[in-house]
């Protein structure tokens, strides 16, 4: 996997992406600045592109960071209660303030995210039989009772429909305006490439941090704070992307091992061009609608993660 | 200078480590022998700082270890767990790489690579390092960890159990790499061992722990006594002269004296 033929891919996709569509553009359009074509393609399409980039890049990166720092292979935003987490937390900003602007409900949500993943962390700590398989069960059940209050109190307060909004990624609504608080992800992917070698210390364990020389506890909370910071970007822009997360940083460490510093790159452009593909895919499949993102991703990634499961027995 | 005093720890009410007070000799091999349970391990980790003591202090260089910044610590004094049950898919070269992390907080800079390739070479790993460590034995892997802790280049060297599932071959190699570490590179090692025989062989003083207590803190010689060796392990041990070595016989106390 060479990260120059993965970038040439991302490159060609993402052209390809951006004359993909409902309305036929050709580069031929854009030389007229005025013209329908040229608005549409500068207010819809350029940012739909930008958006499934900067949430392909992230959702994955966040997920080698949960794997890396639980030590467990098939932890990731989904399969841990972060993305539930998250949900919870737009629920609570919206009730809280009638009209929630931006700001406040990606805070609320972040301290959500933020909990919720610290919770599940602090629950792995307390299990004993420490299984590759059970793990990521007991994270499932624990976004599926988030997942229960937060659909509890959503149908008491009537909010629904509005919550659903956020169950369903999908990029067919990203337009100039709609998802800008995305780009908050590229500082946050650029400081966690600068701590990626402590990520993978702490990936050994605690004794072999201390040895090292790593405070610990402290790396694994900055680490999930990250995680935290760019699930919620995502979840308020896109919608959630299940599993993403989880078959991009098994994928890279299958081919290129768990040395962050060294796949972190692989696995951002990667996610990128999974996401960019799944996207492609569902708006040409039942052409001119088209099919969630997460429902592409949903169905393409539960088939390789379930690969993953089966393959485990030779690795990881 | 590594210098123990009146460290304790307890587990809920049980005593694990009780008041052990030891100074450790630079430039020598120092083995912690005993029962199992005896708080050898225990006693290693506190030293090693893994572990907060109850009560006592472990000083360097007459310096309590908890006032040593930990980035500086670990340029003194490194630490192998018994337990390396990793599921990092890391290569070798990048495993031993790591060990670097103190310095280099993991940008490798040419003392680095060299220290790397020293460490490699000690180990014999050349041929392995760019093997990823889940596909090596047992064996191959423990090397590999131990390669990690020489590039980590610390004065002193904490071992615990590192002979463990190790077959003769790999476990004797191991001690000798030990030995040479302290021979030829002025080390300080300080292992914790369950085989008595290497300990007798390779060590040159052994402090002996039983119910967390040290009953014995001496040269190898005068602690491989049958006397000696009785009141630790409360068992007969026939002591031989072999070569040069002391062997303990303790398979079957029956066969001793014929």
């Amino acid at each position: 996997m060479k990260i120059r033929i993965l970038i040439i891919g991302l490159v060609v996709l993402s052209i390809c992406s951006l004359f993909v569509g409902v309305s036929s553009i050709t580069p031929m359009d854009l030389i007229d600045y005025q013209s329908e074509e040229t608005q549409i393609f500068l207010i819809s399409r350029l940012p739909r592109l930008v958006a499934i980039i900067l949430a392909g890049a992230g959702m994955s990166i966040a997920g080698l960071i949960m794997q890396s720092l639980s030590r467990n292979k098939f932890v990731s935003p989904t399969t841990a209660g972060t993305l539930d987490a998250t949900r919870l937390g737009i629920l609570v900003s919206m009730l809280l303030f009638a009209n929630a602007s931006m700001l406040e409900k990606m805070t609320v949500a972040f301290v959500f995210a933020l909990a919720g993943t610290l919770l599940f962390m602090q629950i792995l700590n307390r299990i004993k039989f420490k299984d590759a398989i059970f793990i990521p069960l007991v994270g499932l059940m624990f976004g599926n009772i988030l997942s229960s209050i937060t659909t509890f109190f959503a149908y008491k307060a009537d909010v629904i429909q509005n919550m659903s909004a956020w169950l369903q990624g999908d990029f067919s609504m990203m337009m100039k305006g709609r998802y800008e608080l995305l780009y908050i992800s590229i500082p946050v992917l650029i400081i966690a490439y600068l701590f990626a070698n402590r990520f993978t210390v702490a990936g050994m364990g605690e004794d072999f941090s201390k040895n090292l020389g790593i405070h610990y506890r402290r790396i694994v909370n900055f680490g999930l704070i990250l995680v935290a910071l760019i699930t919620v970007t995502v979840v308020l822009t896109v919608g959630m992307i299940p599993f993403l997360g989880l078959i991009i940083p098994n994928i890279v460490s299958i081919f290129k091992g768990d040395h962050l510093e060294k796949t972190l790159p692989h696995t951002a452009l990667l996610g990128a061009i999974f996401l960019l593909l799944c996207d492609m895919l569902g708006r040409v499949l039942i052409y001119p609608y088209e099919i969630p993102i997460s429902l592409m991703v949903g169905v393409i990634g539960s088939g390789i993660f379930l690969y993953l499961l089966f393959r485990r027995r030779a690795y990881a | 200078m590594i210098q123990v005093r009146g460290l304790s720890k307890l587990y809920g009410k049980k005593v694990v480590v009780d008041q052990v007070s030891i100074d450790i000799v630079p430039g020598t091999i120092t083995s912690f022998i005993g029962p199992n349970g005896a708080g050898k391990s225990t006693l290693l980790s506190m030293v090693s700082r893994l572990m907060d003591a109850d009560t006592g202090e472990v000083l360097l260089d007459k310096k309590n270890i908890k006032k040593i910044k930990s980035g500086e610590l670990s340029k003194k004094v490194s630490i192998l767990k018994q337990s390396n049950q990793m599921n990092v898919r890391l290569t070798v070269k990048e495993l031993v790489g790591f060990g670097r992390f103190p310095y280099s907080k993991g940008r490798l800079n040419d003392q680095d690579h060299a220290k790397v390739d020293e460490a490699l070479t000690y180990m014999d790993l050349h041929d392995l390092e760019d093997r990823y460590l889940d596909e090596l034995s047992g064996g191959q892997r423990q090397r590999a960890f131990i390669a990690m802790v020489i590039a980590q280049d610390t004065d002193t060297i904490l071992l615990d159990e590192p002979l463990n599932n190790l077959d003769m071959k790999h476990s004797v190699q191991i001690m000798k790499i030990l030995r040479r570490l302290v021979d030829e590179l002025g080390k300080t090692v300080v292992i914790v061992l369950h085989d008595i025989n290497f300990a007798s062989v390779y060590s040159d003083r052994i402090v002996a722990l039983k119910d967390g207590k040290v009953i014995k803190d001496g040269l190898t010689n005068d602690i491989i006594q049958s006397t000696a060796l009785k009141e630790i392990y409360d068992m007969d041990i026939h002591v031989q002269q072999l070569n040069n070595c002391r062997i303990c016989v303790y398979f079957n106390s029956a066969l001793q004296g014929e």
